[in-house]
């Protein structure tokens, strides 16, 4: 399949399907494992072709391309492959596997939180983990409590793990290809219900650096932060904000782990005012970790308290009227943002 | 098997529900009626109502995200499930769970599970409070043959094993985990061969005619309730439809896909009456032996139905083939 080398719009899924299959073509040693990745494994009529590409198509072609010896299929066995992808790291690959839903974090975790994590630590450096661990997070779809967890931030709370979630289709392709290329283990999350988000994106390679966020919309009157879909939320409440005056900045963090400091208080120290929107439950979580640099580091540049708009401290729900009551959404951004720019000075 | 006319009708409009009640959800889900996912028991209506039938009201069993089946054969109010489905506040559980999370504990139903592997530990569980509560009570822990490969059933059969819990494992084998065939995710052909390294009794029983599941369950069963621990039932059956309302299936060869149309579990078409069902067999259990812990020589003798239907293909070829 030929890929492009101009610039195209295209859907979030594509640009990760083309960022593997670009590293792949220019890198023997990476393989793809995961449940159905190609799918249909040892079918006779399947034989270099896929049943499903992947739960939601992002690998699909790939077995066509590079065989079912780069292309695993695995058993519904998370503890052991996910396992194997960091072994087979430390030893010379560079694997990318997909860990379908990131609540199977749970059937995993000790390949992540004491192996991959810890390794080029513990061996004072003399052994490095280039795996990438693609996993979908997010509600929306109406999967219920396992299914649409938002879990970036227990993966960020482990020293050792890289942790980036785009929010559009240019940077899935970057932040991918740059995951693949890092030496250390890299969780890669992707929002469930923004496969089908089309962008632009740049032809042939193309690499969005690990560890730096993005300033998606510059504004004066408040910062709004948002990472993977919740970025795209800021911008739709950015607009309607700006109908009613209020000119707001948006950060799109794109990484988790390391967390740019440094942009998000540059823009604090300009606006004087920061709302933080995040899917991931509250407690310990990514907006309140923010907030906590941002008191500590910039305080004196706060006109008004953070705001956060986050979801509840409690399991994801399946009827779709709790599930969107429970999600943010822009217009409890722009409420928020509102009230932000209601107090104090 | 001497099973009363009562019996028979209720295992037969278990069976009748449970098909009519997926169909009912398949038509609802095209229309898109039905938020999230949808995974139907077409097809393996046998197993539930084997395995269901042979309990009583306190026992307790977990399922899976295949769990309407389940939930119908251990009483749940149907009404109330498809309710939940919907996402509605009168749902068993007040729409908070849906399809994958529906539960009933009342019933004895631990839940629905969107976690592949994760029924057998708390079906441990279960078992345990039974033990120790004194109860009688026993567990049966169904999962797929795609969770037969996560860790946690490995662990759970040992544990139960070791403590001698009152847990029967019902591996539904429908050969496929999503697009998978067991034959490739699986380096066995019968998953109920694995019994030998936890010590435990292993069967394998043909999961259309549910005359043999509920036999084969019954043994399981009363070996359990004895305090003579676990054993692990093998299931083969077929599921009618894709993974998923929506999946394509291009992964089933044309024969298999014509095929399992023609193949209704028993008792729910064609000609059947009482004196079709099933004659007295051999029983799967060891006679001797320390309890929980065979002797290895009854493995695999005691198998009452081979499920002649499925045969392995010759080393690294395709999938599960039927003659
Ligand atoms: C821990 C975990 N891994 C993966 C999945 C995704 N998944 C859902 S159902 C399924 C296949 C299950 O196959 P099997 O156990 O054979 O049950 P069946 O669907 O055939 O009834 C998979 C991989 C999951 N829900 N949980
Ligand atoms: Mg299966």
């Amino acid at each position: 399949m030929a890929v492009a080398t101009a610039a195209r719009t295209i859907t979030i899924a594509e640009a990760l399907n083309e960022s593997i299959r670009l590293e792949m073509r220019a890198d023997p040693k990476i393989v793809i494992m995961g449940e159905d990745i190609a799918g249909g494994a040892q079918v006779e009529h399947l034989e270099d072709d896929e049943a499903w590409g992947g739960v939601m198509g992002v690998t699909k072609g790939l077995v066509h391309e590079f065989g079912r010896e780069r292309v695993l299929d695995t058993p519904i066995s998370e503890a052991a492959f996910i396992g194997a992808a960091v072994g087979a790291a430390a030893t010379g690959l560079r694997p990318i596997a997909e860990l379908m839903f990131c609540g199977f974090l749970g059937s995993c975790l000790d390949s992540l939180l004491n192996q991959g994590s810890k390794l080029r630590y513990m061996f004072g450096g003399k052994a490095t983990v280039p795996v990438t661990i693609r996993t979908m997070i997010g509600g929306g779809f109406r999967a219920a409590a396992q299914h649409a967890q938002t879990l970036y931030p227990m993966f960020a709370n482990i020293p050792g793990l890289k942790v980036v979630a785009p929010s559009n289709a240019a940077d899935a392709k970057g932040l991918l290809t740059a995951s693949i290329r890092d030496d250390d283990p890299v969780i890669f999350c992707e929002h469930i219900t923004m496969y089908t988000l089309k962008g632009e994106v740049p032809g042939g390679e193309h690499i969005v650096p690990i560890g730096k966020a993005a300033v998606a919309r510059p504004g004066s009157d408040v910062t709004l932060l948002g990472v993977s879909l919740t970025a795209v939320h800021a911008l739709n409440a950015a607009e309607t904000l700006a109908k009613e005056g209020i000119d707001a900045e948006v950060i799109d963090l794109r990484t988790v782990s390391p967390l740019d400091e440094e942009t998000i208080l540059e823009s604090v120290k300009k606006t004087g005012r920061l709302v933080i929107v995040d899917e991931a439950n509250p407690l310990c979580g990514l907006a309140s970790h923010i907030a906590g640099v941002v008191a500590s580091r910039g305080f004196h540049w706060l006109r008004a308290p953070v705001g956060m708009v986050t979801a509840p401290h409690s399991p994801v729900p399946f009827s779709p009227v709790l599930e969107d009551a429970y999600l943010p959404n822009p217009q409890k951004v722009v409420s928020a943002v509102k009230e932000t720019c209601s107090k104090a000075s | 098997m001497n099973l009363s006319q009562y019996q028979l009708r209720s295992m037969y409009r278990t069976m009748v529900s449970i098909r009519t009640f997926e169909e009912t959800v398949k038509q609802a889900f095209a229309k898109g009626h039905i938020p999230g996912f949808v995974h139907l028991y077409v097809g393996e209506e046998a197993i539930a109502t084997g395995v269901c039938s042979a309990l009583r009201p306190s026992d307790t069993i977990t399922s899976t995200h295949r769990g309407h089946g389940h939930c119908i054969a251990k009483g749940c109010d149907m009404n109330s499930m498809m309710a939940e489905i919907y996402g509605k506040a009168t749902g068993l559980c007040k729409g908070k769970g849906g399809s994958m999370h529906i539960a009933d504990v009342g019933k004895g139903m631990l839940g629905a599970n969107g976690i592949v592997g994760g029924g057998p530990p708390l079906a441990c569980g279960a078992g345990l409070t039974s033990q120790v509560t004194g109860s009688g009570d026993v567990c049966a822990c169904f999962f797929g043959d795609g969770a037969c490969e996560q860790g946690t059933f490995h662990e759970s059969a040992n544990l139960a094993a070791i403590w001698n819990l009152p847990v029967i494992f019902v591996a539904e084998n429908n050969g496929y985990a999503q697009s998978t065939p067991a034959s490739y995710h699986c380096a066995i052909e019968n998953i109920a061969e694995r019994a030998a390294s936890y010590g435990i009794p292993g069967a394998v029983v043909d999961g259309s005619d549910v005359f043999a599941v509920h036999e084969a369950a019954v043994e399981a069963v009363k070996r359990a309730r004895a305090g003579q621990g676990p054993s692990l039932l093998e299931c083969k059956t077929y599921r009618h439809h894709g993974h998923f309302e929506g999946d394509q299936q291009t992964y089933r060869m044309i024969s298999t896909r014509a095929y399992p149309r023609a193949r209704i579990p028993s008792g729910i078409s064609g000609p059947w009456s009482p004196s079709t069902a099933g004659s007295p067999r051999r029983s799967w259990m060891p006679s001797t032996g320390r309890p929980g812990r065979p002797l290895k020589k009854h493995w695999p003798t005691p198998n009452p139905v081979p499920c002649p239907r499925w045969k392995r293909s010759p080393a690294t070829s395709t999938s599960v083939t039927r003659s």
